[in-house]
């Protein structure tokens, strides 16, 4: 598969403050990625570096394999979903989806047609006289993706799409978003900062770490082999579990990431073997979400660790515990996943 | 309903003021409208001996009236056409960008407004001058430039810091060029902010007389036409003529910002933010 995108150790500063610090990164032809961080790791900087709105300070963007360094963003066969829309107020709706095809002087039958297709495509059909200002959130946003749709972009960026629409209009809109790429069959570069949108949508993602790429994957790899301590914690939960032991083997020390949902909470000391560790500890704290139960429990000096257990029904009882009850936690040693020591910067 | 604001009576001594201050404002110009009509023509009498249309004729027939009012337009038309070019161009660049100086800019540019129109008059004559430059219209409307620049900046700057950057990075994004994003999306949104800057200087421009005075060479503007005539004891009601004729043409720009403020009022209601 060719690449869409390529940055090859791209940095980017305004004055002293260093947005991104060496990226390399490879987006590939017609995948759904994801662009994972929290605020100010530098995701929307990448986006804007994509779109041409900023030149990097050093290093190279590639667009299918060729340098992007001196193309305008008007000339770039890349369009944006902005986080604010960016719908102009002072046209229809029509007119809006309709703009990038006016600009390229397609001829008004055309334009109209092909505008009409853009809002049947994402069910919004007969609005198109209305203003902006008219629609609701989730309509406004489907109108930015019909416009940036209209040019048939062959990457299509989107920054933070579903950050302004509640819950249930956001999952709607996921499942929308993942089968228009698979109809379209083009690249989708999507930015956001929660981690579920990002395991749930996304064919692979990088994660953003401090103006820095921790990791790059598939939702399993990243979710299941967590490479840095930054991204086991950002993306879902995770147990840190600190082997310093003098008395162990060296390969068996060192940092490792360990899933809640793979601890095993049992009110009866464990039987032992040679594959699961297990400690005790005092339940701290129960919540009940449901699905599953989350529990709390501190354990030797001061830490605490979770467990998930899921809410199976009659297949399995859920330990019913106390906050203050003893209990034992047990995993499997290949649960464990060993994390890179992060580098100190 | 009776707890309607708009139903509730104000005080009888404020309504009083009110009309008071609003007489003492607009009085004067009735008097104007009077003695434009008035057959004495030499003073200032009330009531007027007698009421006539000539003034009408004889002002219709002088050629320093029509150079004079000519010339005003001409000034006030170059030097708003002028500021709307300038006063735009350095609004986009104060709100669009971040530099060194920024703020000291934006002041320099305030500044002709905020200074004594007589220190902006001195230090133009004898720049004028040092440059070898003879005083003519062009002097005049270089004068008036300075400020009517300030009227359309002020204005535009206040309607760009509205603007999202993002509605002109979606321009580009996609497919419009530099002037393309300016024609579609820019000019429509700055278009009532410029447009209410460059009356606002084409007002301002139309009655100067300060740098007016410091600026010009022999030819007179409106204004200053009006306060030479003033002085001179000659057919009075001439200018009492030529105030009316200011006063028809003022209204009409008036009822037309009026009109457009109501029009942009109502597609308020239908949603426009």
């Amino acid at each position: 598969m060719d690449s869409a995108v390529r940055f090859r150790n791209v940095c980017l500063r305004y004055g002293k403050v260093v947005a991104l610090d060496g990226i390399d990164l490879e987006i590939r032809s017609g995948e759904f990625f994801g662009i994972l961080g929290p605020s100010g790791s530098g995701k929307t900087s990448c986006l804007r570096l994509i779109a041409g709105f900023d030149r990097p300070s050093d290093g190279t963007i590639e667009l299918h394999g060729r340098s992007a360094a001196a193309v305008p963003p008007y000339d770039r066969d890349v369009n944006t979903v902005f986080q604010d829309y960016a719908l102009f107020p002072h046209m229809t709706i029509e007119q809006n989806v309709a703009f990038g095809l006016m600009v390229k002087g397609v001829n008004r039958r055309e334009r109209r047609s092909r505008a009409g297709e853009m809002l049947e495509m994402v069910r919004l059909e007969g609005l198109g006289e209305r203003r902006p200002s008219q629609l609701s959130g989730g309509q406004r946003q489907r109108v930015a993706l019909a416009r940036a749709l209209v040019n048939r972009p062959s990457v299509l960026l989107l920054d933070e799409p579903l950050g302004a629409l509640d819950l249930k209009l956001r999952q709607q809109m996921q499942v929308e978003l993942r089968s228009l790429q698979r109809t379209l069959g083009i690249t989708f570069i999507f930015v956001t900062h929660d981690q579920g949108e990002a395991l749930s949508m996304s064919d692979r993602l990088a994660v953003f770490n401090r103006g820095r790429v921790e990791q790059t994957g598939t939702p399993r790899e990243i979710y299941e082999q967590p490479s840095t301590r930054f991204s086991a914690e950002f993306v879902g939960d995770s147990n840190i579990v600190e082997r310093r032991d003098p008395d162990t083997r060296s390969q068996e020390q060192g940092v490792f990431s360990l899933r809640p949902e793979k601890v095993h909470l049992s009110t009866r000391e464990p039987v032992a073997d040679a594959h699961s560790i297990s400690v005790t500890g005092e339940v701290a704290d129960v919540q009940f979400h449901g699905a599953s139960v989350r529990y709390v429990v501190s354990v030797s000096d001061g830490r605490s660790m979770t467990a998930v257990a899921g809410n199976l029904g009659s297949r399995a009882e859920l330990p019913a515990v106390e906050p203050g009850a003893r209990v034992w936690l047990s995993w499997n040693s290949d649960d464990l996943h060993r994390l890179r020591e992060s580098e100190s910067r | 309903m009776r707890s309607d604001a708009s139903d509730r009576k104000a005080p009888r001594a404020l309504t009083a003021a009110a009309v008071a201050g609003l007489l003492f404002l607009h009085l004067p110009l009735a008097l104007i409208l009077l003695y434009a009509f008035s057959t004495e023509d030499a003073s200032y009498e009330f009531p007027p001996p007698g009421l006539t249309l000539r003034w009408f004729a004889v002002a219709w027939g002088r050629q320093d009236i029509w150079d004079a009012i000519g010339l005003s337009l001409r000034v006030a038309a170059s030097s708003t056409l002028i500021a709307m070019l300038l006063g735009s161009l350095a609004a986009a660049a104060m709100s669009r960008t971040r530099f060194f100086g920024r703020e000291a800019i934006s002041l320099l540019i305030i500044l002709p407004i905020a200074l004594p129109g007589i220190l902006t008059g001195i230090s133009l004559r004898s720049a004028f001058n040092l440059g070898g430059i003879p005083f003519s219209s062009w002097t005049i409307m270089l004068g008036h430039a300075t400020f009517c620049v300030v009227m359309v900046y002020n204005n535009v700057v206040a309607r760009f810091r509205r603007m999202p950057s993002s509605w002109i990075e979606a321009s580009m994004d996609l497919g419009a060029d530099g002037f393309q994003t300016f024609r579609h999306v820019v000019l429509p949104n700055i278009a009532t902010a410029l447009l209410v800057g460059g009356m606002l200087a084409f007002a301002l421009s139309f009655d100067e007389v300060i740098v007016t005075t410091f600026t010009a060479g022999q030819q007179s503007t409106l204004p200053i036409w009006m306060l030479t005539e003033l002085v001179r004891p000659r057919q009075r009601p001439v200018t009492n003529v030529v105030a009316v004729f200011v006063i028809v043409v003022t209204f009409a720009p008036l009822v037309v910002a009026q009109l457009l403020a109501r029009r942009a009022e109502g597609s308020n209601e239908g949603g426009i933010r």
